[in-house]
Order: structure tokens, then C-alpha cells, then sequence
């Protein structure tokens, strides 16, 4: 090996781009934490009012979860070369993404049939402000997914690096926005008990 | 030459390894990197382009926000003096009476204040230093081919660019720029009938600071990626030399705390076009009472200063960084404490997200809670003077050469020390409940964070500069820029503590016409002259900087500093892909000064038989 080569050198460490993806979703957490600590400091000063969350937020949750293992099964499907499998799942997974979208706007009608307003009390400002800032990730997330869905189906199933790391980057973020959501709700939940 | 076709493993190689192991006679690396015009010179993707430009437009910045403060220093020192001279570049903002005396429009005055704050705050310390040599540095002295990610790179760029854009284009407001301080407390901020400045400039404002966000997260993410990603063979963390460190943690500060500012601007853009009632309570302008119910400014002075506090750090650690490694080079000795100085960056960074409150000991937070900030704030001082105890360790005995980066470096160690014993004092809540918001406060951050900071920034430009245009600056002309600067700095900002401590507010329009302050008149003179002097020094170190880029002696040798560093081992000009062969590998730390009697030994020079590696 000569004094200058520097070869294979790189190949045991985590793919850049997956490192990159992990700290753009470190970034996104300080957000949401941001969000959720706006919410208590607020909370704590008093003059803050109580309603119940919508019946249709936890429907909705359920909906990304069932979105989140559907695509995790497509990915394994894609793995195994299950080209059926891992197309028809990973349809269900953006149909489940879509629809837990529009579920979250009947939510929100839910919340504005009881009385929570956008522009009210800030109790209900912040539910609406941060499930709707989480809901535009999604809405990344969907697009992303049908980027995904155009592969799927025009291009023939080959298992490549490149194919496994775009699946991967995808899988990733889909969790990612999905654990946001049931962190949100939990606190949620649990702030207005 | 036409463009040679890759197979997908090579691609694979060049994507990882960023070479062409075929191509090693190929002077500029490999055909991949080759340009056009555009694609060199405007949506360049080579981190070298990308560092200069960020370096041009953060000096564009300076200059603006340098003219903004000297109207209004005018203002302050001769407050009965006609301004209708700048009737031609300031329009309207200046009145001028039936006696034909110009006098500045205070909201005006407000909107200079505001904005000087804001753009050197975040374009040109943050951008202009942190972006300037993340981007030059990194790759190079990780041993990189260029960032994890180029192309997000590029975008950190223009999203920078354009958060300029909108900011520059709020100055031609008719309404104004956003004049509620930099800051951007509510209701100033919130309600857009509040003043002038309030309405279209606090929307650009708020605009701009979110594009500004994006920028440092895209740039962020790249540098932290590349630093813990694709270092060469052989550059375990601690041989990397302390910028890289310095870059390293400040862009993960961004990364957790920018994400946090974005939040708060989210809620207050929410508060000023959709009605919600975040920020706003129970408020009354021109005696109609508004709709807005429960809301708490001092929530956004949390979500601010979240962001504000580490901020500082941002600013400052890429100084630090590049100063100790220009104290290094120029004393001919390795930096005293490596490790030391590592750990103690850490540790600033750390104490920097739970001090944020020690801005609003005055706001109406908890006394009781203060405490803890109070606590937290001057616990910051100890990794801090562990900082300055190794600098000045370095510097003894040292064989020192007095470069011009050097000069700077040894100027940023003064001024960083005079800034830092005067945050003991602010710190203290007792003490602040007189000191806030007086001079003192500006004399303090002006010369820890804004004059450190920039001789940072002059350090790096003037060690680096060979490495970005192949040439030197003129090394009179930047002589005459440090002594005028060191001198006239401590001129503008030595006076303030003592105007600070006799109870004089920062932001007020005048002070002639108050009985208690207008006995500083010649005090607010003296500042305003030795303001224009160094100002006039910065004119004349951009002449050097722009003349230098065409004229400047060139540079004949790779290595003129005599440095370890890998950054010295490319050619003089590099071209994309930084090495024309394989990238070279590294044996030893960063600091080999004066070992074994030689004068420096590069990193990438192997370890000889007898020898080890102790640092």
C-alpha cells in the first residue's frame, strides 16, 4: 500500500447521508421541543383553558402507526425481492399517510365544532400551531413517499446500494415523523389530564 | 476533455473516497469537478467557492452595519450638529428644519440600532465567520475531498444570500426597517400598528431570520457529517486541530438551538397574521383595547434567548478556534493543553443552553430561579479562563513571529479577556438590576463578542488568505489595520463602562437633553471620533483584502506559515476535490512544533522509530 493511499477507508462507517438525515432530525426534535416547552412554561402561568382532544386525533394516530409498519414491511419485502408485496405495501403506507392528514383536519374541525378556536386561548392556538406544523412534515413525508412510489412502479425491482440507502433515508424519516406524532399526543394527553 | 464515463462502482469510489485513483497526473483531480463559469463562480459547489463567497458577502454585511453605526454615533456624539449631508443617502430619515439643521428621524435611529444589531449579530458573525471558515477549513484540514453533502452546502449559501436580500430590501421600506431592537421582543414585534417599523419591516425581518435559520441547519448538519464522517485515514478526533473542533461544536450549538429561534418567530408570525394571542395580553394602542387574550411576552423572551445565549458562543468559539491555531503556528510551539482546550469547548457549549435567563434577570422572572443562572453564567468562566491560561501558556517562550494573523490573534486574547471580566459582573443578578440595559452592557458584548470576534475573523482572513487566493495581503497595510483597530476599539468601548455604571440607558435617541447624562456629552464625542477613525481602518483592510486578491505578492511555496496542518499539503491553488492525487494520510496531532529539535513536522509525516506520539 502506498505511503499516500487512503483506501477503503470510509466503507465501515454509517453512509453520510444517513448521518446527515439523523442530524436534520436533531434539529427538527429542538424544534418540537421548543414547541412543547412554549407549551408548559405557558401553561404554568395560568388563565389556560381545558377541553378535551378530539376522539379523531387518536384514530389519526393509530392511522400513522399502522402507515409506519406497513412501510417497514414493504421494506422487507423489498429486501427479499417480494416485488408484490413490497409495492402493493408500500401503496398502503402513502394511502395511510394521506389519510392520516386528512384525518387531522377533521380533528381540527372536531376542535372548532367544540368551541377550541385557531386565534382563542392559547391552549387551543398551540394544539392547532403544533399539529399543524407536524402535519406539514408529513406532508413532506408523503412526497417523499410517492418519489418512492414512482420508483416502485417504473422502475424494475433491482435490490441496489443505492436503491437500499433511498428506502432507508425514506424509512427513517417516515418513523421519525410518526414517533413525533405519538410523542405529541402522549403530551398532549398527559398535559391536559 | 471530454467527459469520461464512470461505472457505478468507480462512482461509488469517487462519491466515498471523492478521487479518481486513475487520474493521478490530472493537475485539478478529476474531469467530475471540472466547471463551467457559473457553476464555478455563482452555484458553486466546491466548499472553497462557497467559503468565499460567504466570506464577500458577510463583508458586505460588516460594511453596512459598520455605516449604520457610525449615523448613529453621529447622532449620539453631536446631537446638535446638522446631518443634512446625508440627506442624499438617507432620504426622508432626515428632517430638515426651517433653519436648514438635518436632524435624524428617531425611529429612524431605532431602525440603525435594530438592524446594526441584527445583521452583525447573525450575517456577518455567524455567516461570515463560522460559514466562511467552516466551509474553507473542514475539508481541508480533515482531509476531505469536499462536504458530506455539497449541494446542501450550495442551498446554505443562497438561502443565506436571499435572507440578506429580503433584509437589505426592508431598508427601503417607506415604513422603514423593523426598529424594536434586535432582539424582537413582543408587542414591539407582534403588533404591526405598534410603530412605523413594526409593520412591512418586522414581516421581512421575520422572513429573513427564517431563511437565515434554514441556512445555518443546512450548514450545520454538513459540517458536523463531514467532520465525524469523512476525516482521512489516520485523523482520530484528537489529532484534528482545534478549529476543526471549533467548527465542529458551534454548528452542533446551531444545530440544537437555531431550530428553537425558528419556533419562536413561527408563534410570533402566527401572533401577527392570524390573530393568535401567544406573545399578546390585554393590550391597548391609542386607547382601543385589542382582542388578544393571554399570551406572555416574557414566553418569547425564553424562546429567544434560548437561541440568544448559545448564539454568543457561536459567535465567539470559531474565533477561538482559529486563534488558537494562529498562536500555535506563529509562536513555532505546540498549543499549551490540547486536550484542555478541547474539554473546555465542550464545556461552554454545554453551559451556554442553561444560562439563557441571565438576559431577562430584569423581565420578571423568578429572583429564586435567577439564582441558578447566576450560578450557571459564572461557572462559564472557569473553562473560559482555562482558554486564556493556554493561550498566553502558548505564547511564552514562544519564537514568536508577528504576522499579521498573529497580531490579531494576540489582540483577540486582550480583548477577550477585558470582555469576559466585565460578564462576572453583569452576570450577577444584584449587580444587573442596576447595569442592564446601560452602556455597560454594549461595552460588554461589543468587546466580547463584536470586536473578539472580528479579530478572529481578521486573524483567519489573513492567515488563510493564501490558501483562498494564492496570494498575501499587504502586511503594512494590515499593520496600520490592527494597531488603529486594537487602539480604537478600546477607545469606543473603554469609555462606555464608565457612562454604564453611572446608570446611562443604551438605546435612547440623545442625551444632551437629560440633566443626568448630559454630562458625558464629550465622553459620546470622543466615542463617535474614535469610531469614524477605525471604521476608516476597516476601509482600508477591504482596499487591502480586494487588491491583494489581483496584486498581492504571490504565494511560491505550499507550506509559507510552516504549518502542520493539511491544508498547507494541496497545491497552492486546489482544485475541486482539494488533492490532484489520493488524499493524503495522517500520522501525528496537529502540534508537532519544536519537537525533536525541528522546527514543525507535518501530520502526515509517519511517526520515526523511536519516536511517540505524546501529547
Amino acid at each position: 500500500m502506498s505511503e499516500l493511499a487512503a483506501q477503503n477507508y470510509n466503507r465501515s462507517k454509517i453512509h453520510p447521508q444517513k448521518f446527515l438525515l439523523w442530524i436534520g432530525l436533531a434539529s427538527l426534535v429542538m424544534m418540537f421541543a421548543a414547541f412543547t416547552s412554549a407549551y408548559v412554561v405557558r401553561q404554568a402561568a395560568g388563565n389556560w383553558l381545558e377541553f378535551r382532544i378530539p376522539n379523531m386525533f387518536f384514530y389519526s394516530t393509530a392511522v400513522i402507526l399502522a402507515s409506519s409498519l406497513s412501510l417497514q414491511a414493504s421494506y422487507a419485502a423489498f429486501k427479499k425481492n417480494n416485488t408484490g408485496a413490497y409495492k402493493k405495501l408500500l401503496l398502503l403506507a402513502f394511502v395511510l399517510g394521506l389519510t392520516f392528514l386528512v384525518m387531522q383536519y377533521l380533528g381540527w374541525q372536531d376542535l372548532v365544532s367544540i368551541g377550541v378556536e385557531l386565534t382563542g386561548n392559547p391552549s387551543g392556538s398551540f394544539l392547532y400551531i403544533i399539529s399543524g406544523v407536524h402535519a406539514v412534515h408529513v406532508l413532506g413525508g408523503v412526497g417523499v413517499l410517492f418519489v418512492a412510489l414512482m420508483h416502485a412502479y417504473g422502475l424494475s425491482h433491482k435490490v441496489t446500494e443505492k436503491r437500499k440507502l433511498r428506502f432507508e433515508l425514506t424509512l427513517t424519516y417516515w418513523h421519525f415523523v410518526d414517533f413525533l406524532w405519538l410523542y405529541l399526543i402522549v403530551f398532549f394527553v398527559l398535559q391536559a389530564s | 476533455m471530454a467527459a469520461v464515463k464512470y461505472t457505478e462502482e468507480e462512482e461509488l469510489l469517487i462519491l466515498e473516497e471523492g478521487h479518481d485513483p486513475h487520474f493521478h497526473d490530472h493537475h485539478h483531480g478529476d474531469d467530475k469537478y471540472r466547471m463551467s463559469f457559473i457553476s464555478h463562480y455563482i452555484f458553486s459547489m466546491d466548499h472553497k467557492m462557497i467559503a468565499k463567497q460567504f466570506l464577500v458577502t458577510g463583508m458586505f454585511w460588516g460594511i453596512m452595519g459598520g455605516l449604520m453605526s457610525l449615523v448613529f454615533r453621529l447622532q449620539l456624539g453631536f446631537p446638535e450638529e446638522s446631518l443634512a449631508w446625508l440627506k442624499p443617502v438617507l432620504g426622508k430619515w432626515i428632517t430638515i428644519s426651517e433653519t436648514g439643521v438635518g436632524s435624524l428621524d428617531p425611529e429612524f435611529y431605532y431602525a440603525l440600532v435594530t438592524i446594526h444589531g441584527t445583521v452583525i449579530v447573525f450575517f456577518v458573525l455567524t455567516a461570515g465567520l463560522s460559514g466562511t471558515f467552516s466551509n474553507l477549513l473542514i475539508p481541508l484540514q480533515c482531509g476531505a475531498r469536499d462536504m458530506a453533502s455539497p449541494f446542501l452546502n450550495m442551498l446554505s449559501y443562497w438561502f443565506f444570500f436571499l435572507a440578506g436580500v429580503v433584509m437589505f430590501a426592508s431598508l427601503f421600506l417607506s415604513t422603514g426597517p423593523f426598529s424594536g431592537g434586535w432582539t424582537a421582543y413582543p408587542p414591539l414585534s407582534a403588533l404591526p400598528q405598534a410603530m412605523s417599523g413594526s409593520g412591512a419591516g418586522m414581516t421581512l425581518w421575520a422572513v429573513s431570520i427564517i431563511l437565515f435559520v434554514v441556512s445555518v441547519l443546512l450548514g450545520g448538519v454538513n459540517y458536523i457529517t463531514t467532520v465525524l464522517n469523512m476525516r482521512t485515514k489516520g485523523m482520530s478526533m484528537f489529532r484534528l486541530p482545534l478549529t476543526i473542533w471549533a467548527f465542529f461544536i458551534t454548528a452542533i450549538i446551531g444545530l440544537l438551538s437555531f431550530p428553537v429561534l425558528f419556533s419562536g418567530v413561527l408563534l410570533l408570525i402566527f401572533d401577527r397574521a392570524i390573530g393568535t394571542s401567544f406573545y399578546l395580553s390585554d393590550i391597548y394602542i391609542g386607547g382601543q383595547a385589542l382582542d388578544y387574550v393571554g399570551g406572555s411576552p416574557i414566553l418569547y423572551q425564553h424562546l429567544f434567548w434560548f437561541l440568544g445565549h448559545p448564539e454568543v458562543y457561536i459567535i465567539i468559539l470559531p474565533a477561538m478556534g482559529i486563534v488558537s491555531e494562529v498562536l500555535s503556528v506563529n509562536s513555532r510551539k505546540p498549543i499549551f493543553g490540547y486536550k484542555a482546550m478541547v474539554y473546555s469547548i465542550a464545556a461552554i457549549a454545554f453551559l451556554s443552553f442553561i444560562v439563557w435567563a441571565h438576559h431577562m434577570f430584569m423581565s420578571g422572572v423568578n429572583p429564586f430561579i435567577s439564582n441558578f443562572f447566576v450560578l450557571f453564567t459564572l461557572i462559564i468562566a472557569v473553562p473560559s479562563a482555562v482558554k486564556v491560561f493556554n493561550w498566553i501558556s502558548t505564547l511564552y517562550k514562544g519564537n514568536i513571529r508577528f504576522t499579521n494573523a498573529m497580531l490579531f490573534a494576540i489582540g483577540f486574547v486582550s480583548m477577550f479577556i477585558s470582555g469576559g471580566l466585565t460578564g462576572i459582573f453583569l452576570g450577577n443578578s444584584a449587580i444587573d438590576i442596576q447595569l442592564h440595559d446601560t452602556y455597560f452592557v454594549v461595552a460588554h458584548f461589543h468587546i466580547v463578542m463584536g470586536v473578539a470576534a472580528f479579530f478572529g475573523m481578521f486573524s483567519g482572513v489573513y492567515h488563510w488568505y493564501p490558501k483562498m487566493f494564492g496570494r498575501f495581503m499587504n502586511p503594512v497595510l494590515g499593520k496600520i489595520h490592527f494597531w488603529v483597530t486594537m487602539i480604537g476599539a478600546y477607545a469606543i468601548f473603554w469609555p462606555m463602562h464608565y457612562t454604564g455604571m453611572a446608570g446611562v440607558p443604551r438605546r435612547y435617541y440623545r442625551f444632551d437633553s437629560f440633566e443626568a447624562f448630559s454630562y458625558f456629552g464629550e465622553i459620546n464625542q470622543f466615542i463617535t471620533i474614535a469610531a469614524v477613525v477605525v471604521f476608516a481602518a476597516q476601509v482600508l483592510f477591504i482596499i487591502n483584502f480586494f487588491y491583494s486578491i489581483w496584486n498581492g505578492k504571490k504565494q511560491t511555496t505550499v507550506n509559507p506559515w510552516g504549518a502542520t496542518t493539511l491544508e498547507w499539503t494541496t497545491p497552492i491553488e486546489p482544485g475541486h476535490g482539494n488533492w490532484p492525487g489520493a488524499i493524503p494520510v495522517v500520522h501525528r496531532w496537529a502540534y508537532d512544533y519544536g519537537k525533536d529539535g525541528r522546527d514543525f513536522i507535518p501530520q502526515t509525516e509517519p511517526l520515526g522509530e523511536n519516536e511517540s506520539e505524546s501529547h
